[in-house]
Formats: C-alpha cells, sequence, structure tokens
C-alpha cells in the first residue's frame, strides 16, 4: 500500500510553503520519521518526516515548487515494510545506536511514539487522519500510553475549524431608525480624489500586511542646527531650512542601510529599488496628495526643502501633474502639523513602508541620570511584514532617530 | 534473613491475595499468603464464582437433555438427575482448583501458611494454626480478607433450611420450593440452578428491579427471561421474619410500600441479600485502621491505609464486590509496592451474571449517563438477527453500546446473551484503551460468531448497522 507523503499544517495563518529540498531521490528506501524533504515558509523551514517506511516511489513537488497545506508531494511505496519489520524482530533496541546515521532516533515525544507506525492507530483514528490529511504526531493523544483516541483527533479538528473559520454568526441588524434622517443628513458624490484615496487605502489594508513600530526623537539638535544656520541659510537660498529636510536626508540613510523598506513586492518577486524617490504626504481642502521627490538622495537639504515648498503650494493650488503624484518608492507623512502625537499612516501601494512624523512635545524626559526638559517627536513606521521583517523595520526607525538626535551622522552617513 | 520474616505478608488467600502474593513473589519480594481456610482460593474457588458456574453448567446440561434435545433431533428418552454424582463433579471442579493455587505458591515460592492472621502489632502478624501460634514479620501487609454474607434481621441462617450461597451449593435434595430472598446475581444464579433441577423458586425483592445496580433495560428483559423460564419475582417486597421447622421454613413477607403481612411457606430458603467486608478478628481497630461506618477499609490510591506499611485490597475497600476487581487490586497494589507505577481503571471493570441467558456489563449504565448529563449515542442490536444464535438456537438478548455524542468514546456496553460473559471481553479492551464505537465497528469480527453482534450495535450507534 503507498503511502502519500504530504504537506503538514504548518503553523498559524501559514497555508503555503516552498519545497526546499529534497533528502531522498525517487526509489530511496525511507524509514518512518526520517525527514525526507524540507519545505521553507515565511516563517520557519521545516523537515517533513516519511510517515511509513518503503520506497521514495514518486516526487510529485520539485524543489522551489510552492504548495497548499495538505497538498501531495509525493508517494511512499512499499518494499522497504518488510525491511522495516525485519529490523523490528531484530531487536528495536540495539539496531538504533548501531545504525545512528541511517537510522535516526524518532524524537521522544509521547505523541510522536503514536506517530512511529500509523498502522498502530484505531481504525477509526486512522480513517479521520488520512481523511483530513493530518500529521497524527501532531495530535496529544490521551489514550492509554499517550495514543490518540477517535475524541482526540475529533477536537483537533475542531480546533483547527475554529481558527480557519470561525463559527461565529454576524450579531442581528438592528432595526432602522424609524425616525427620517433626511433633514439631517446630506449626500454628496465623492471627488475622483476622495474615491482614489478610498481605493488606495483600503487596497492597501487589504493586500498588505500593515504593522507599525513607534519610536520617539529627542529634537533638541536639530533645533539648535536649525536655530544656528536659519539665518544663513535662508539668505542664501531663499527658502527656510525646515524640519523635513532633516528627515528625508534621515530616511535615506536609513533606507540604504535597509533595502527592504525601498523595495516592492510584484506578484511573488521582489523589487529592490536603488533609487530613493521620497512621496511627502500633503493636506490639502481636496484631500490627501502625495507628491514625490524625485532622487532625494542626489538632492541637498536646500533642494530639498524648495521641492517640498513648491510641491506643497502647487498640491494646494490642485496644479500638482499626474507624474508628480506617482512612483514613489517611500513616503513620509507629518500628522504633526495638526498636531498629532502618535498615529498609525497607512502604507502607499505598491510601497512597504511609511514614516509618520508628529508634534514636537515639550517633555520631561531622562537624560543620563537627570529629569530634563526635551523637544521630543514620536515617530511611527508602518510597514508591509510580507517583505520587511520586524528587525529591520524597528532597526530603521532607530536609524533615524539617531540621525535626527546627532545630525552629524547624516553628514557622515554614519 | 529469618524465615519468619517476608517483605510482603498477605492475609487472605483469594482472588485479591493469592494473586497479589504471587505477583510480589515474581517482582522479587519475599512473600507469604495465609489464608484461615485449609484450601487456597477463598470464596470465588471454594464457595463462590467456581462451584456456582459447575452447578450453573451441570443444571444447564440437565435441562438441555430434558427439555432442548428434542428440537436438535436428539433424542435422549428418560432423562434423570444424579444430584449426588452432580455435587461431587462440582467438588472435584473446586478441589482440583484450590491445588492449582498450591502448585502455583510453590512455583513462584510464595509461603502458603494456613491459619487465623490477626495484625498483632505493626509488621508483625500472629498466625493461629492447629499447630499453635506462630508469630510472624513483614514490612509491609496487604489485607484481602474479602466479604461475608450480609445477614438478615429475623432470619438466622442454618445453612440447613435456611441456607446462604454457600449452603445453597451443597444441597444434598432439590427443593421443592426454594425462596430466594435477594434478586441480585447470587440469588438469581443459584436460582437458576434449582429450578432447573426442578424446585419451584420465588424471589423476594425488596427494590422492585432485579439485578438494580445494572442497567435498566438489561434488568427488565432479565426479569421477563427468567418470568418466562418459571421463576416466580415478588418485587417491591420485604422478609420480616421467619419460622423453621424440621420440614419446612416459613417467611413472612408484607409489600415494602406498605400492606398486608403474608406467609411463605418453603422448604429451603436462601438468603441472598448481599455481602460485607471480613475482617473479623484481624485486629485492624487496634493497629487504628480507618474503617468507615459499615466496616469497609478506607485507601488511597495505592492501596494503603491509613497506616503506614498496612494495604488492603478486594471485598475489605469500595467498589464492586468481584473477584477480577480484586485481582487487578492485589495486582497493583505490589506493583506499587516493588517501585513500578500500576492503576486500575475502575470505569473498565465489567460484571456478569451467570444465568441463562447471561447479562454482562462494562462501563455506565444508561442511568449512570443520563443522571450524570452525559450527551450520549446508542447502538442496541438483538440476537435474534444474528446468524450464529439463530444456528445454536440461542436467541435471546441483544447488545447495547453506549458512546459519547461528540468523541464517540464508547461509554458503557451491555449484553444479555448466551455467552454475554465471554464477549464482554472485547469491550472492556475496547474501554481500556478508550476506543470510540467506530473502532469497534471498523474491526473485523469473524463470521458467523456471535459477537458479530458487538460490531452490528457499534455500527448501531452511528445509525448504521448492516444486519437489521
Amino acid at each position: 500500500m503507498a503511502n502519500e507523503i504530504t504537506v503538514p499544517t504548518l503553523g498559524e495563518s501559514v497555508t503555503e510553503a516552498t519545497v526546499a529540498k529534497w533528502f531522498k531521490t525517487e526509489g530511496d528506501a525511507v524509514k518512518v520519521d526520517e525527514p525526507i524533504l524540507e519545505l521553507e515558509t515565511d516563517k520557519v523551514t521545516l523537515e517533513v518526516n516519511a510517515s511509513a517506511a518503503g520506497i521514495l516511489s514518486e516526487i510529485t513537488a520539485k524543489e522551489g515548487d510552492n504548495v497548499q497545506v495538505g497538498a501531495v508531494l509525493g508517494m511512499i511505496g512499499e518494499g522497504g515494510a518488510a525491511l522495516e519489520k525485519k529490523e523490528k524482530a531484530a531487536g528495536k533496541p540495539t539496531n538504533v545506536p548501531a545504525k545512528s546515521e541511517e537510522a535516526e532516533p524518532a524524537p521522544a515525544s509521547a505523541a510522536s511514539a503514536v506517530g512511529d507506525d500509523s498502522d498502530k492507530l484505531s481504525p477509526a483514528v486512522r480513517k479521520l487522519v488520512e481523511e483530513n490529511h493530518i500529521d497524527p504526531s501532531e495530535i496529544p493523544g490521551t489514550g492509554k500510553g499517550a495514543r490518540l483516541t477517535k475524541g482526540d483527533v475529533l477536537l483537533f479538528l475542531k480546533e483547527r475549524g475554529e481558527n480557519v473559520a470561525p463559527a461565529v454568526q454576524p450579531p442581528p441588524v438592528k432595526p432602522a431608525d424609524p425616525r427620517s434622517k433626511d433633514l439631517r443628513e446630506e449626500r454628496v458624490k465623492m471627488t475622483r480624489l476622495r474615491q482614489r484615496i478610498s481605493e488606495r487605502l483600503k487596497e492597501a489594508q487589504n493586500t498588505a500586511a500593515i504593522l507599525t513600530t513607534f519610536n520617539e526623537i529627542d529634537m533638541t539638535n536639530v533645533m539648535v542646527a536649525r536655530e544656528k544656520f536659519q539665518a544663513d541659510f535662508e539668505k542664501r537660498y531663499g527658502c527656510r531650512l525646515g524640519f523635513m529636510s532633516f528627515f528625508v536626508k534621515a530616511c535615506i540613510v536609513a533606507l540604504k542601510e535597509l533595502p527592504a523598506v525601498n523595495a516592492e513586492i510584484d506578484g511573488d518577486e521582489l523589487i529592490y529599488k536603488n533609487y530613493y524617490d521620497v512621496g511627502v504626504a500633503v493636506g490639502t481642502e481636496q484631500g490627501l496628495v502625495v507628491p514625490v521627490l524625485r532622487d532625494a538622495d542626489k538632492r541637498s537639504f536646500a533642494e530639498v526643502e524648495k521641492s517640498i515648498t513648491d510641491l506643497g503650494l502647487r498640491a494646494r493650488d490642485g496644479r500638482l501633474s499626474m507624474d508628480e503624484l506617482t512612483g514613489g518608492t517611500f513616503t513620509i507623512t507629518n500628522g504633526g502639523v495638526y498636531g498629532s502625537l502618535m498615529s498609525t499612516p497607512i502604507i502607499n501601494p505598491p510601497q512597504s513602508a511609511i514614516l509618520g512624523m508628529h508634534k514636537i512635545d515639550r517633555r520631561p524626559v531622562a537624560v543620563r541620570d537627570s529629569i530634563e526638559i526635551r523637544p521630543m517627536m514620536y515617530v511611527a513606521l508602518s510597514y508591509d511584514h510580507r517583505i520587511i521583517d520586524g528587525r529591520e523595520a524597528v532597526t530603521f526607525l532607530v536609524r533615524v532617530k539617531e540621525c535626527i538626535e546627532d545630525p552629524e551622522r547624516i553628514l557622515l552617513a554614519v | 534473613m529469618s524465615d519468619s520474616h517476608f517483605d510482603l505478608i498477605v492475609i487472605g488467600a483469594g482472588p485479591g491475595g493469592y494473586v497479589a502474593a504471587i505477583r510480589a513473589a515474581q517482582l522479587g519480594l519475599k512473600a507469604a499468603c495465609i489464608d484461615k481456610r485449609g484450601t487456597w482460593g477463598g470464596t470465588c474457588l471454594n464457595v463462590g464464582c467456581i462451584p456456582s458456574k459447575a452447578l450453573l453448567h451441570s443444571s444447564g446440561k440437565f435441562e438441555e437433555a430434558q427439555e432442548r434435545l428434542v428440537e436438535h433431533g436428539v433424542k435422549v428418552g428418560k432423562v434423570e438427575l444424579d444430584l449426588k454424582a452432580l455435587m461431587a463433579r462440582k467438588d472435584r471442579v473446586v478441589d482440583d482448583l484450590t491445588k492449582g493455587i498450591g502448585f502455583l505458591f510453590k512455583k513462584n515460592k510464595v509461603t502458603g501458611i494456613t491459619g487465623t492472621a490477626k495484625i498483632a502489632k505493626l509488621g508483625e502478624v500472629e498466625v493461629m494454626g492447629d499447630s499453635g501460634t506462630d508469630t510472624f514479620t513483614a514490612t509491609n501487609i496487604l489485607v484481602a480478607t474479602g466479604s461475608t454474607v450480609a445477614p438478615l434481621p429475623g432470619v438466622v441462617i442454618d445453612e440447613r433450611r435456611i441456607v446462604s450461597s454457600t449452603g445453597a451449593l451443597s444441597l444434598t435434595k432439590v427443593p421443592k420450593h426454594l425462596v430466594v430472598v435477594g434478586g441480585g446475581y447470587i440469588g438469581l444464579e443459584m436460582g437458576s440452578v434449582w429450578r432447573r433441577l426442578g424446585s419451584k423458586v420465588t424471589v423476594v425483592e425488596f427494590l422492585d428491579a432485579i439485578v438494580p445496580h445494572m442497567d435498566t433495560e438489561v434488568g427488565a428483559a432479565m426479569h421477563k427471561m427468567l418470568t418466562k423460564q418459571g421463576i416466580e419475582f415478588r418485587l417491591g417486597t420485604k422478609v420480616t421474619g421467619s419460622k423453621t421447622t424440621k420440614t419446612q421454613v416459613t417467611l413472612t413477607v408484607e409489600p415494602k410500600a406498605g400492606g398486608d403481612a403474608e406467609d411463605i411457606h418453603c422448604d429451603v430458603a436462601l438468603v441472598a441479600i448481599g455481602r460485607i467486608p471480613f475482617t473479623d478478628g484481624l485486629g485492624l481497630e487496634d493497629v487504628g485502621v480507618a474503617m468507615d461506618s459499615r466496616g469497609i477499609i478506607q485507601v488511597d490510591d495505592n492501596f494503603k491505609t491509613n497506616v503506614d506499611g498496612i494495604y488492603a485490597v478486594g471485598d475489605v475497600i469500595p467498589g464492586a464486590m468481584l473477584a477480577h476487581k480484586a485481582e487487578e487490586e492485589g495486582i497493583a497494589c505490589v506493583e506499587n509496592l516493588a517501585g513500578q507505577v500500576a492503576h486500575v481503571n475502575y470505569d473498565a471493570i465489567p460484571s456478569v451474571v451467570y444465568t441463562s441467558p447471561e447479562a454482562a456489563s462494562v462501563g455506565k449504565t444508561e442511568q449512570q449517563l443520563k443522571e450524570a448529563g452525559v450527551e450520549y449515542k446508542k447502538g442496541n442490536f438483538p440476537f435474534t438477527a444474528n446468524s450464529r444464535a439463530r444456528a445454536n438456537g440461542y436467541t435471546d438478548g441483544f447488545v447495547k453500546i453506549m458512546a459519547d455524542a461528540e468523541t464517540d468514546e464508547v461509554l458503557g456496553v451491555h449484553i444479555v446473551g448466551a455467552d454475554a460473559g465471554t464477549m464482554i471481553a472485547e469491550l472492556a479492551l475496547a474501554m481500556e484503551f478508550g476506543a470510540s464505537s467506530e473502532d469497534i465497528a471498523r474491526t473485523c469480527h469473524a463470521h458467523p460468531t456471535l459477537n458479530e453482534a458487538v460490531k452490528e450495535a457499534a455500527l448501531g450507534v452511528e445509525g448504521l448497522p448492516i444486519h437489521i
């Protein structure tokens, strides 16, 4: 009797894996519980063990193939079974240490004692696990000697089923308020921009796995630098030295260090971008627009400031071209201009991250061993967890913080 | 080590005691087993399970020869009873088996001691035998002294006219009218024996049902079948007094609910209202062993009493008074003493009534499940639909399986049928392993066998039996 090798349950919210490596080729003999291939998921790589002894008769999923939970990876045919039985008869305790290389001892858990031999499952349990493509070793057994009972499997299926599709009924819809709202409500057609905004924001939330990380920045040094050079800067370039240029520059430093933050997902490929087009969100009467600062890494502080001022003014007047509104690789939004202390911005797809700046607030902070009043700003980085790991996101934000707290770092790119 | 010191002294050589002693010796303990009866095996082998089964089998043959062989085309002419030979055979069976235990003691190096034991003090047992009193010391003492007949106020057992189960096993004449007080398994089995041998049998039971500890469906079926066989039942009736003459017993009975008293005349009355723990003269009170008001010794999960070094198993501790329950406890107790970890699963202890048909149970009764509020599904299969039962000509009875509505785990099985006592083993094994009804239904059962009815009942739990 041939046994199917199937993709085991991969864990919460993971339904797909990639076949990373087959340890065996067709025709190889396999033992029970011997690792036969490796699967890769977003979170982990895991080994799939043989559920029965025999010959690996067929490989249906090749290395690099994407496979769903429960999918058939290959088949184990008869042939090894006789061998296995013979070995057992020869004395199981002795053959393990003697042939330690071939016969990998199974992990000594109660559950694996069950999975040891699928033919040791009770008939009802065997039928259930086969029908539902479950690895019996994943289920804790409550029977004699930790054997699986039918109840154990049913409970496991019930719990798993609830995770996949909660059987929660939506609450009954409340009857509509009988009073007419006509006179107290106003219906207005959405502008194209508003429609587009709502579409894009919802698209971002539906597609990306958005997560936000926070940090706080001591603005003292930047403020000191601004004060010190404001007059000279204005005289020379004809524009004010704002905070925005510092943040754009700090982000460039961090983006160069963490390319995933500047990348995007296209189908099953990642596009890493070696240019830095930074979108700067601007609030207008019509709604939010995000003009793009092209090649921000190549611009001086003054050029950044001038461009932002220019883009902002034209955005307010609605005179931005479509070109200027598309194609950013990263976005900065400043809710602080409206007084926001903290927020979780939404990514601007297909970008993978957005930095949220906030209001500068004078707050008591611990500086070394004393409490001082410092101008502080909370910053937030919302990012697409599909492409950016937590470590990268947090490191990115820390780099931005370091650069703003010590602006010389921007100069030296350290 | 001296000959008078043991690692374990077992008091009582019934199924609990002798089995414990043998296992202890197998595990390397120096073990002794003391019994005051001259033969090993306790109540079970001497005056209980074994002789009653011998009589049930012999009386069954007699009835078969009289009434049933004809239908199989076997003509036997005039059938006569030789009660003496019948009893002699029974005694031979008992003799062989009790001697067998002596052989097992020798084989396993258990020291068998005949005499009346008393725990003199902690770790010391005095044995009064024919040749005087000996004293033995022991690291551990296991009390397995079993049970004795529960007395009925106003009805004094003389073992001639008014007998206990012991006397009922050795009557020298078939009574014309036997009144059995108590509708439990002992009364029904002994009543069946003497009815088959020619007695008129009346069973007087205080409760409103016979075999009250069994599933109500089983009780009802048994009541109907035994009535059909000719046993008369007086349920809800209590016995208030008795009078004995040389040849006659008069029992005064009255309805439990109140009403006029009435006399029943018979030539033998059997008192079988139950059994009580037997610990008289053991000196348990003196060493401080805790017992409840009914004399039942209190033990922990390892069968240890409240006194260190004193253990107890079998009929003297709580639970059903069954030989096989005592055996399991005896083995678990000494295995724990020897450093192993052993348990008794009280949910999977079968019980059997050896009437015809037999009744056998394991697990919970339907009324217990209802009381506990457990959701269950039930499969029921009658032997009339089983091909082997039909071929054999014994189609009375049924198999009833109840399983948890959610997990399908088998919770209780009740069989009434010709070989129920043997068939129940399959279910005890299944329950011990936490089997579901589907596990039983998916296990191949040989055809044609009575056990196919078990499979069909299991299929019936899901509502899909094949043969009905």
